[in-house]
């Protein structure tokens, strides 16, 4: 590509945010390894420190799919929660029919909440699920089927800006709502839990966790990968364009219905891969993941760390949470606080987030 | 001595029905025979209506009315005195009667029945309704003449049903009909369940019977019609009064302010605060509702001009960035009121004018706090239309926002509008929480559950036209009502928001769009 | 290039019961280039966003050769081989000139054409062929957001020649020029005007004459008066509608 292109010529500065984004990288696939060390070992890496960088590397796919519709396209979800969690409860649904008759009531088929609700056969919406790459499918299926729908719906109707955020974020209310009741026949309250294993291994070794945390890892840079290949093309640009004067973009003859409804579906399944991902990590999923605060959380992480730019969202989904962690801990009242105050801060201070500081006069 | 005693009851109970007292008095001679002359009596005395009736019977019935010759005495804890007369009496020498099981089962529809004209209407209501569940044809006359001296609609209607209740138990066909008839006119569930009874029970007013249910399933949906209305109607208004400040703030400025639903909040612990201040100045206590309005206005309106003048006006032109950071604010305030106050409920006592329940046409119940809920959200639009069309504010308000640099060079201090303009849409949203109070729970995130729901009612009425508030909140109130029987309160809700993406696909611009060009 | 008819006949648009357009028929014929006067709120724009599919036409017919432009999308439309220029010039601040022109390049417009799209040698040299004529050459690599206001106006010139439309729609095109610029325009819209239809609004009659064309004069939505300049300019009801407030 030329000079001209989206892509100027290598600064210094690129380069070195380059070799530290591989560098930590290499530094996030050791971990497991360094999980093995004799617990004395200087090199030591604790469980929860493993179990919890493999949360945060999910949350970090999550935050990609968000700039990807809300750096590039100008969409901002409030509701991508919501296709986490659908992907999340795809997995879940086949990780609760892999328990068999180990659960407590031990039905051979039905999952313990089915029998203890009086069920006496596997709803229709359950068949297939003993499968792994069905479960899969679906995790990425019906968030992209949600999203077509909604934004198909939003899109066509030039629903914009801020009426479309509060209508993404109805969206997650109203899933909410509807996955906390128990006649949906998804566990309601309580969800799915007491996962027995996946793919053969039991859930609970140390080789199946990390296999776990390197699968999320690898879709963390597979994902990268993919946004970074869609924001250089011309599409990215178009993107860019529609973000910026979307009428426009109209009379030069780009169809910006399905632009965005591309973009908005392709970040809808991301997300629901990364849902997919978190669920056997953490070994629990209920309804409480489609609240909106979850969303409107992870678009903060975006915003902390630079949307419109992939490594910031990422950058911004460890730090936040990082800070969530370590805040909750000591002062746990005081968090709500930090995360409101960060709302106010980088919106009025750092309207480009922490990459932005970085990458002055990029733009 | 009976001529005696006779005498001065003339003289003592001048005001009642002659009848009446000689059936009483005359009726007395047989409490002091034998159980068969008892049970008679006590028949007799039920049926003479007269008031000192009550007191007696139940005094035979607890074991309490004693005999000394001639004399009867009732005994209480304080004291003992005469039956008939009511005079202090001393109990030495006398005896209390006995009584065997028919001279039970006689007492206690005795004094069923003559609760039925206890001066007490608590007494009276409660009277009814066991005669009903005991109905009898025997009860005929004395609901007759209870209704003839009934003059409390509630009890009336209570002793209607009965009379209709026990007129089927009759052999005579002819009252039957009369009860019949009455059950059509009544309209209620417990009617229609009597005339289902009837039906099989006398098979011979089949006809009769069939054409008193239609008419009472006529009746009874008019009524669950108005009552879905009623509800609807109770609901659009608290959407009502929730979305008002969000059409000024997101409908008239364009500022989008997730926060709102935390000045409502507000505007409820205010009324917390204002109550509590209250409670040790007796005069003061019932009026501590109204108090607590401008309270609220204020408190909330004050947030709104700080969170404007601070924060939201260097965002103009950014609505995203305004909603992520509005959005902060409002967990800010949360997390604040959650330490300061506590994360439990707090309640809110209604003040005794506010308490209680109306009957409307059609047999209607209506809680009076929800009516003053919806009067309340009323005239708080009124207001508020008032405020913007007639005032010289609301003058300058709608000149800065159709046109800030005009309005700037005609010597309008814009970012004084501003302030004001928000600090009103905000101190609306605190008088919402002040009605919220009353219908809901006091807690942290009271404003949560109103936020989403007020951006409906809004952008479905046409952002920027009140009116559309007003016709939005209300529809959406009534629609979300008109489902809830089909489908429950969740899915409902969900039904509403696909609905209402349904709708804005036909009207981008919702119920009333803004005029002319200005708009796109 | 086979031209085509702009055809708008008893085209009638209301906002609210007032009437932005009033039963108002015009016809452009392929190569023709047409300017358009009229005073404020006469209804020049809202013609423009009818003819572009903005604005839905309450009643009347908008045709375009075969095709009605009232069912189709302004995305439709433009890939018709109609192209606009905004009175306020409207470029991709975020992109660079190269980019902003490779954007209106004709090319297949769909998401995943666009996704697999690269930018082949003849592109390249259409692209810099038309950044040399609207002289930003010098600016390729600059974002959008730099430029001047003239360079903005000639950019989105540029974007339009890009689109190689049959018909062009230019709304004042001049407006908040300095004479220069208004020279320096006059001459690049004579020279692309070449065999396409050319639409142009504009206030400034000065600017009309060097044009040298047809003028249609829109008066409260609905046509006034048809001609030459010196026609026109004449016309007892246009001194009245242009002197007379």
């Amino acid at each position: 590509m030329s000079a001209t292109l989206a892509d100027p010529a290598p600064s210094r500065l690129r380069l070195g945010l380059r070799a530290a984004t591989i560098a930590v990288v290499i530094a996030l696939a050791a971990m497991p390894l360094l999980n093995r060390l004799p617990v004395d070992s200087a090199f030591h890496v604790s469980d929860f420190l493993v179990s919890i960088t493999g949360k945060w590397i999910c949350y970090a796919i999550l935050a990609l799919a968000i700039d990807l519709a809300w750096g590039y396209a100008g969409l901002l979800s409030l509701g991508h929660g919501a296709f986490f969690a659908l992907g999340g409860y795809a997995i879940g649904m086949h990780l609760m029919r892999l328990i068999g008759p180990r659960g407590s009531y031990g039905h051979p088929v039905l999952p313990d909440f089915m029998v203890f609700l009086g069920y006496t056969e596997l709803p229709f919406f359950w068949w297939g699920f003993q499968s792994f790459p069905y479960a899969l499918f679906m995790a990425l299926f019906i968030p992209g089927l949600l999203a077509g729908i909604v934004g198909f719906l939003a899109f066509r109707s030039r629903i914009t800006g801020v009426y479309f955020s509060i209508i993404t974020q109805a969206m997650t209310y109203a899933l909410m709502l509807a996955f906390f009741r128990n006649d949906m026949g998804l566990g309601g309250n309580n969800g799915f839990t007491d996962f027995k294993e996946l793919l053969g291994q039991p859930l609970n070794t140390a080789l199946a966790r990390s296999s776990l945390f390197y699968a999320a890892l690898l879709s963390l840079v597979g994902v990268y990968f993919l946004c970074a290949y869609i924001t250089r093309s011309k599409l990215g640009r178009v993107l860019i364009a529609i973000r910026d004067a979307e009428s426009r973009v109209r009379f030069l003859g780009y169809s910006v219905t399905q632009a965005k409804l591309f973009v908005f579906v392709l970040s809808g399944m991301i997300a629901g891969l990364a849902g997919a991902l978190y669920v056997p990590l953490v070994g629990i999923i209920n309804p409480g993941e489609f609240a909106p605060t979850n969303s409107i959380e992870a678009v903060i992480w975006v915003a902390v760390g630079g949307r419109g730019t992939l490594i910031g969202a990422a950058l911004g989904a460890f730090s936040v949470n990082a800070i969530k962690t370590w805040l909750t801990s000591v002062a746990p009242d005081l968090w709500l606080f930090a995360l409101g105050g960060l709302f106010v801060a980088v919106t009025l201070l750092l309207p480009r987030g922490l990459l932005g500081l970085v990458r002055k006069g990029d733009r | 001595m009976m001529r005696f005693l006779f005498a001065c009851l003339v003289v003592l109970s001048f005001a009642l029905p002659a009848r009446a007292q000689d059936a009483f008095t005359a009726a007395l001679p047989g409490l002091f025979g034998g159980f068969n002359d008892i049970a008679t009596s006590v028949d007799q005395l039920a049926n003479a209506g007269d008031p000192r009736a009550l007191p007696l019977l139940r005094a035979l019935s607890d074991g309490r009315l004693l005999k000394r010759e001639t004399t009867l005495l009732i005994r209480s804890d304080a004291a003992t005195t005469d039956a008939v007369t009511g005079a202090a009496a001393d109990a030495a020498g006398a005896e209390a009667i006995r009584l065997n099981n028919r001279v039970r089962v006689a007492l206690r529809g005795a004094i069923g029945r003559l609760a039925l004209v206890s001066p007490d209407a608590t007494e009276r209501a409660a009277a009814a309704e066991a005669v009903y569940r005991s109905r009898s044809a025997e009860n005929i006359p004395i609901l007759e003449a209870a209704l003839a001296r009934e003059s409390v609609p509630r009890i009336r209607a209570q002793m209607e049903l009965s009379l209709a209740a026990s007129r089927l138990m009759a052999s005579d066909p002819g009252v039957q009909r009369q009860g019949i008839a009455a059950l059509a006119n009544a309209g209620t569930e417990n009617a229609r369940a009597l005339l289902l009874e009837a039906r099989n029970n006398t098979p011979a007013l089949a006809d009769e019977v069939n054409a008193a249910l239609v008419a009472v399933d006529r009746a009874l949906a008019i009524r669950r019609a108005a009552e879905t209305l009623y509800q609807g109607l109770s609901l659009g208004s608290v959407l009502l009064l929730a979305a008002l400040g969000l059409a000024v703030t997101f409908g008239v400025m364009g500022v989008i302010n997730m926060a709102h639903g935390e000045f409502v909040m507000l505007g409820a612990y205010a009324t917390v605060i204002v109550q509590d201040l209250c409670k040790d100045i007796p005069w003061l206590q019932p009026w501590s509702l109204p108090l607590a309005v401008p309270a609220a206005f204020l408190v909330a309106g004050l947030a709104g001009a700080l969170l404007e003048r601070g924060l939201i006006r260097h965002l103009y032109g950014r609505p995203l960035e305004t909603l992520l950071m509005t959005f902060g604010v409002g967990m800010i305030l949360q997390q604040a009121v959650r330490l300061a106050f506590g994360a439990q409920n707090r309640e809110v006592i209604s003040p005794a004018w506010m308490q209680g329940t109306l009957e409307m046409p059609f047999g209607l119940m209506v809680t009076q706090n929800r009516l003053w809920v919806i009067v309340f959200s009323l005239v708080v639009l009124g207001l508020t239309i008032a405020a913007i069309r007639y005032t010289r504010f609301g003058l300058e308000m709608r000149a800065v926002t159709q046109n800030r640099r005009i309005a700037a060079t005609m010597g309008i201090r814009t970012g004084r509008v501003d302030a004001l303009t928000f600090a009103f849409g905000s101190g609306i949203a605190g008088m919402a929480g002040v009605a919220l109070s009353q219908i809901d729970n006091v807690s942290p995130n009271l404003g949560t559950g109103y936020i989403i729901d007020s951006f409906m009612v809004v952008v479905f009425g046409g952002v920027g036209s009140l009116a559309g508030t007003l016709v939005g909140a209300l529809s959406l109130g009534v629609v979300n009502k008109l489902l809830e029987p089909w489908a429950g309160a969740v899915l409902a809700k969900v039904a509403v928001l696909v609905g209402l993406m349904l709708f804005i696909q036909r009207r981008p611009r919702g119920l009333f769009p803004q005029k002319g060009r200005a708009a796109s | 290039m086979k031209g085509n008819q702009l055809y708008l006949d008893g085209v009638t648009v209301m906002f609210d019961g007032f009437r932005a357009l009033n039963n108002l028929s015009i016809i452009v014929e392929p190569g023709e280039m047409r300017a358009v006067i009229g005073p404020n709120g006469a209804g020049k724009t809202t013609m423009m966003d009818v003819i572009t599919g903005k604005t839905r036409p309450t009643k009347g017919t908008v045709r375009f050769g075969d095709h009605d432009l009232t069912r189709m999308d302004e995305a439709a439309i433009a890939n018709l081989g109609i192209g606009r220029k905004f009175q306020k010039p409207t470029v991709f601040d975020a992109l660079t000139v190269f980019e902003n022109l490779e954007l209106a390049l004709k090319a297949p417009r769909g998401p995943f054409a666009c996704l697999r799209w690269a930018l082949g040698g003849a592109a390249r040299s259409r692209i810099e062929q038309v950044q040399d004529e609207i002289g930003l050459t010098a600016r390729a690599g600059d974002r959008a957001a730099i430029l001047s206001h003239g360079q903005r106006q000639w950019l989105e010139i540029g974007m339009l020649l890009m689109q190689d439309p049959q018909l062009l729609l230019v709304d004042e095109p001049v407006a908040g020029m300095t004479d220069q610029e208004t020279e320096h325009t006059a001459a690049l819209l004579r020279r692309i005007a070449g065999e396409r239809s050319v639409v142009v609004v504009e206030h400034d009659l000065e600017f009309v004459r060097a044009l040298g064309q047809k003028v249609t004069v829109l008066h409260e939505g609905t046509m006034l008066s048809e001609g030459a300049i010196d026609h026109v300019q004449n016309d007892p009801r246009v001194i009245e509608v242009y002197l007379g407030r």
